[in-house]
């Protein structure tokens, strides 16, 4: 049984209507990618997900429960983590007091949580006590996923996390998506960068005008010349 | 490099500007604006003794301001709210500290104060009291708005009613007139040095204050709930997606800023006098002190309220006191103008 | 129907003639008018005749006061209704409008008079000269106060006019030779008082003999026809001028302030020009009260007469329409006066409870008002009358 599914959302803002109707699951361990042209309504299937949204119709189960508009400070504990595309970090806090924050709910002690992002992002390491405000776009999204890490989490949500930044970073961020995933995790993240993510991802989706269009494996969207003339702008 | 060398007369403007705006300009202006008064009060025939005691009096008044401030600055960081109420807050703490002195069975004044113990005890009661009713309040008034989403101005108009309410309530118990905790009491000045002369009990305030702030400062840094409620004022979107408890953070914001304001509301009745728009009149320089210090930075509104105090009692040497209250109204208006995110800010 | 009878009621038509002539909306204006004339007059006619003459003299003082308001929150509306301007200060540009008026139309104490009563100058204007330049100097004082602070955020702009009032009320606290404070100053020359006395000498016989019965007392029902007149004068003139293109802009300003920026149109010119547009109308209201209470000082501008009440009013009717703001004020100054009547009413149950609370009564009528705030707030923050509002669509969708 998959660790996440959505099935048949429908959802909007206001009266505004943005998912017309997506499905999508996610298995244990799995990177599974969504794609799609500006404006399909990827950012909101993660929100949706993550509880910020609550949908008009349809249903997420995460588990074997069902979280349809659940909260996001109860899916934490549930073990669901999620990075947004923008104001992911607290700018106020030092790095070590971002993953503080990650590590919230949980009573007693995080340093072995810690030490094992700074393992991961040796990086944030050396800069443990800076600002996160004033830290680069790639140190910053180090830091945002990091915070994300803190809870052991099932289930990673990353939401375009190479948006910004240089190729050689790109490249570092999901190197680091792949480290992550072997230890366990599974992720699911919305990208624009849709070759590198289908590149490393099991399955992929791709959404359009709030709808499911094509999905399968990763590699096999990559190579579906349909798709790449579509939607993975050539 | 090819260094343009036009005069017009906007480029030097420009570069003061600029340059006044800085934090180190802002810093400048300020010790220019306590040069100016120092200097302003020496021309006018004002003693040193007189220039110096204003200026302790001054410190004494901004540890009080102080607990105002922090409260206003927590409550804007978190809730992105501008509390009008806040004023008042401290009068009602006032005034419940009124009702348990003059309910308990009066002692003896504690040497060398002028209050006795029944002071303390109400402190200790006003404090969480006047914090919890400061929550009760934005439960009953702000929290439907901010689940509206409602504009700015929805909140400072239901500031404004808890304001003007809280304080027609202390008209209708006890009166527009004026009073005091301890009506008949000796309150000797004692020299503190250099012909400075300070009463005991302002001492106390001021220590009192601190040690206040003091609790305040280790709670934000030390416990679970002041990291949380540092997130929540930093990004409360983030904070809610790590999994805190806003509620929480919410409850222990009021619970603080109106602890403190009470605690603030009675010190400064036990210092001056109470009645019932003490609080009202306050709200200027409180605000004066965050903005100064940058809206939503507890440390800022710290030093702010020490530099309204100061330069409120000391221009008070040469001008009618009635309109000190208006240099802190000034200085106010100037870090609005030239630099509006305060010393602290570097905020958008 | 005795003489008496019909001059109150040629008065008391004024206002109900504006009144519906306003309210119904048919042309031409002229059949307009005199419809609204003709049936004005038949109802005050009935009015002065049914109702005692006590009570007619409270409703008729009712309206005048009434009317100040409604002025005053007209003015607030061109501030915070059409440009979304945060103005608690309010009381500041009542108080100069009305010293400023007070000064302008009367003469400088002479003789025993002058030692106690101090005041900057005194030019013995007329009325209507004092109106204007109330307008004028509240004007100024908008200018002065706005350039630095306007462009402000909300909160912050809150916070600096809630500043200058404060200042403007020390002021007139404590600067004796200004305008007598903290003393009241006197004599406000109430305009065509001759009418209710001796005659006015400038005007036909006619109307002075028609006026005759009328005796000094009467005078609040001269002052409520030259009260609405202004306040009807106002309306139109702002009814005209938001349907122009300025007002246009000014509204754009408000809704969505980036736009109207890359539109080409100076933001900060037109905030200004709501702002002291504004600020005119409330010193021409500050004026108005001044030449009825004939005797004025600092307190009668504290922030709870001068400011609270009047944002009441505007959240009360419905910002962002005039209407709404005349409308407010009348049903909150009604409530608030009504408050006065039930708390005297209750005058014996409250001694019983405690001795001192019957003189508080003033205090028991703020926190009605102050809970009516945080209801309205809370269940009708649109007013009683709403703005149909342009919902702009602006969203990032993922």
């Amino acid at each position: 049984m998959p660790l996440l599914t959505v099935e048949r959302a429908v959802a909007g803002y206001g009266e505004m209507q943005v998912l017309r109707g997506v499905t999508l699951s996610v298995g244990e361990g799995e990177i599974v990618s969504i794609v799609g042209p500006n404006g399909a309504g990827k950012s909101t299937v993660m929100k949706l997900i993550f509880g910020l949204l609550k949908p008009w119709e349809g249903s997420i189960t995460f588990d074997g429960r069902d979280v349809s508009g659940t909260a996001p400070e109860k899916l934490v504990r549930l073990g669901l983590s999620y990075v947004p595309q923008v104001d992911n970090v607290f700018p106020n806090l030092t790095v070590e007091e971002n993953l503080d924050m990650g590590g919230y709910i949980r009573n007693g002690s995080l340093a072995e949580q810690k030490e094992r992002v700074f393992e991961l992002f040796p990086r944030l390491a050396e800069r443990r006590k800076q600002r996160a405000g004033k830290m680069s776009g790639g140190e910053r999204q180090m830091v945002a996923m990091g915070r994300a890490l803190m809870l052991d989490p099932r289930l990673l949500m990353l939401d375009e996390p190479s948006a910004g930044l240089a190729p050689l970073l790109v490249d570092m961020i999901f190197d680091k998506i792949v480290e992550i995933n072997r230890t366990g995790v599974a992720v699911l993240m919305v990208e624009q960068n849709a070759k590198k993510s289908l590149a490393l991802a099991n399955r992929g989706y791709v959404l359009a005008t709030g709808q499911n269009q094509v999905d399968g494996q990763g590699r096999d969207l990559l190579e579906n010349p349909e798709v790449a003339r579509l939607y993975l702008g050539g | 490099m090819v260094q343009s060398t036009g005069s017009s007369s906007a480029r030097p403007m420009e570069r003061f500007r600029r340059a006044a705006a800085g934090r180190t300009g802002m810093l400048v202006a300020l010790a220019l604006v306590l040069a100016a008064i120092v200097v302003v009060a020496i021309v006018k025939g004002v003693p040193g003794t007189q220039l110096l005691s204003l200026f302790v009096r001054g410190v004494l008044l901004g540890g009080t301001l102080a607990l105002g401030a922090i409260g206003v600055t927590l409550v804007y960081a978190v809730l992105k709210m501008a509390n009008f109420a806040h004023g008042d807050t401290m009068t009602l703490g006032a005034y419940l500290g009124l009702v348990v002195v003059t309910l308990l069975p009066k002692g003896a004044p504690l040497a060398p104060f002028s209050f006795g113990y029944e002071f303390l005890v109400a402190l200790l009661l006003v404090i969480p009291a006047v914090g919890l009713i400061a929550f009760g309040l934005d439960q009953l008034a702000f929290r439907p708005l901010r689940a509206r989403r409602s504009q700015s101005i929805m909140f400072a108009m239901a500031a404004l009613g808890l304001a003007f309410g809280i304080r027609s309530l202390v008209y209708i118990f006890w009166g527009a007139d004026f009073t005091f905790f301890y009506t008949g009491r000796a309150r000797p000045a004692v020299e503190l040095f250099a012909g400075v002369r300070v009463r005991p009990d302002q001492l106390f305030i001021l220590g009192l204050a601190v040690v206040l702030i003091v609790g305040v400062y280790l709670l934000l840094e030390r416990t679970k709930i002041g990291k949380a409620m540092r997130a929540t004022a930093d990004n409360s979107d983030l904070a809610r997606i790590s999994g805190i408890d806003t509620k929480r953070v919410i409850l222990w914001t009021w619970l603080i800023g109106g602890g403190l304001a009470g605690a603030g509301g009675m010190l400064y009745g036990l210092d001056v006098q109470l009645r019932p728009e003490m609080g009202w009149w306050l709200l200027l320089p409180l605000f004066a002190a965050v903005i100064l210090g940058s809206i939503g930075n507890a440390y800022g509104a710290l030093a702010g309220a020490f530099v309204i105090g100061i330069v409120w009692q000391m221009s008070g040497a040469f001008i009618n006191p009635v309109y000190s209250q208006g240099i802190a109204f000034l200085v106010m208006i100037i870090v609005l103008i030239v630099r509006p995110e305060g010393l602290f800010g570097g905020r958008k | 129907m005795t003489a008496l009878h019909l001059a109150k009621a040629a008065l008391l038509a004024v206002p109900l003639w504006l009144l519906l002539s306003s309210v119904m909306r048919f042309k031409p204006s002229w059949l307009r008018h005199l419809a609204s004339l003709a049936v004005g007059f038949g109802a005050a006619a009935l009015i002065t005749l049914v109702m005692p003459t006590g009570l007619l003299s409270y409703v008729t003082t009712f309206i005048l006061m009434a009317c100040v308001y409604a002025v005053l929150s007209v003015g607030l509306n061109v501030q915070w209704g059409y440009t979304g301007l945060f103005n608690i200060g309010i009381a500041a540009f009542y108080a100069i409008g009305a010293f400023t008026s007070a000064l302008v139309t009367t003469k400088m104490p002479t003789g025993l008079n002058a030692s106690f009563t101090k005041q900057l100058f005194g030019l013995g204007m007329p009325f209507w000269v004092g109106v204007l330049a109330a307008g004028v100097v509240a004007g100024v004082l908008a200018w002065l106060v706005g350039k630095p602070t306007l462009k402000l955020r909300d909160d912050y702009l809150a916070i600096a006019t809630i500043g200058i009032a404060e200042l403007v009320r020390l002021f007139f606290q404590n600067e004796r030779w200004l305008a007598n404070g903290p003393q009241p100053l006197r004599g406000i020359p109430q305009p065509l008082s001759c009418l209710s006395g001796d005659g006015c000498g400038w005007l036909p016989g006619f109307v002075n003999s028609f006026f005759a019965p009328l005796a000094p007392r009467d005078y609040p029902y001269i002052y409520v026809a030259i009260v609405a007149l202004v306040l009807y004068l106002i309306y139109r003139v702002l009814e005209r001028a938001i349907r122009s293109p300025w007002g246009r802009v000014l509204r754009a300003v408000r809704e969505e302030e980036a736009s109207a920026a890359m539109n080409g149109k100076d933001v900060a010119a037109f905030r200004m020009q709501a702002f002291v547009v504004g600020a005119v109308i409330m010193g021409i209201g500050g004026a108005l009260y001044a030449h009825y209470i004939v005797s004025i000082d600092y307190s009668h501008f504290d922030p709870l007469n001068g400011t609270f009440l009047v944002w009441v009013m505007l959240m009360l009717g419905g910002s962002g329409n005039n209407r709404g703001a005349i409308l407010g004020a009348f049903v909150v100054y009604a409530i608030w006066s009504g408050t006065s009547f039930v708390v005297d009413a209750l005058r014996p149950a409250l001694a019983a409870i405690s001795p001192d609370l019957p003189s508080r009564g003033p205090y028991l009528r703020l926190l009605f008002i102050s809970i009516l705030l945080v209801f309205i707030v809370l269940f009708k923050p649109k007013g009683i009358i709403p703005e149909e509002k342009v919902v702009s669509l602006d969203r990032d969708l993922g």
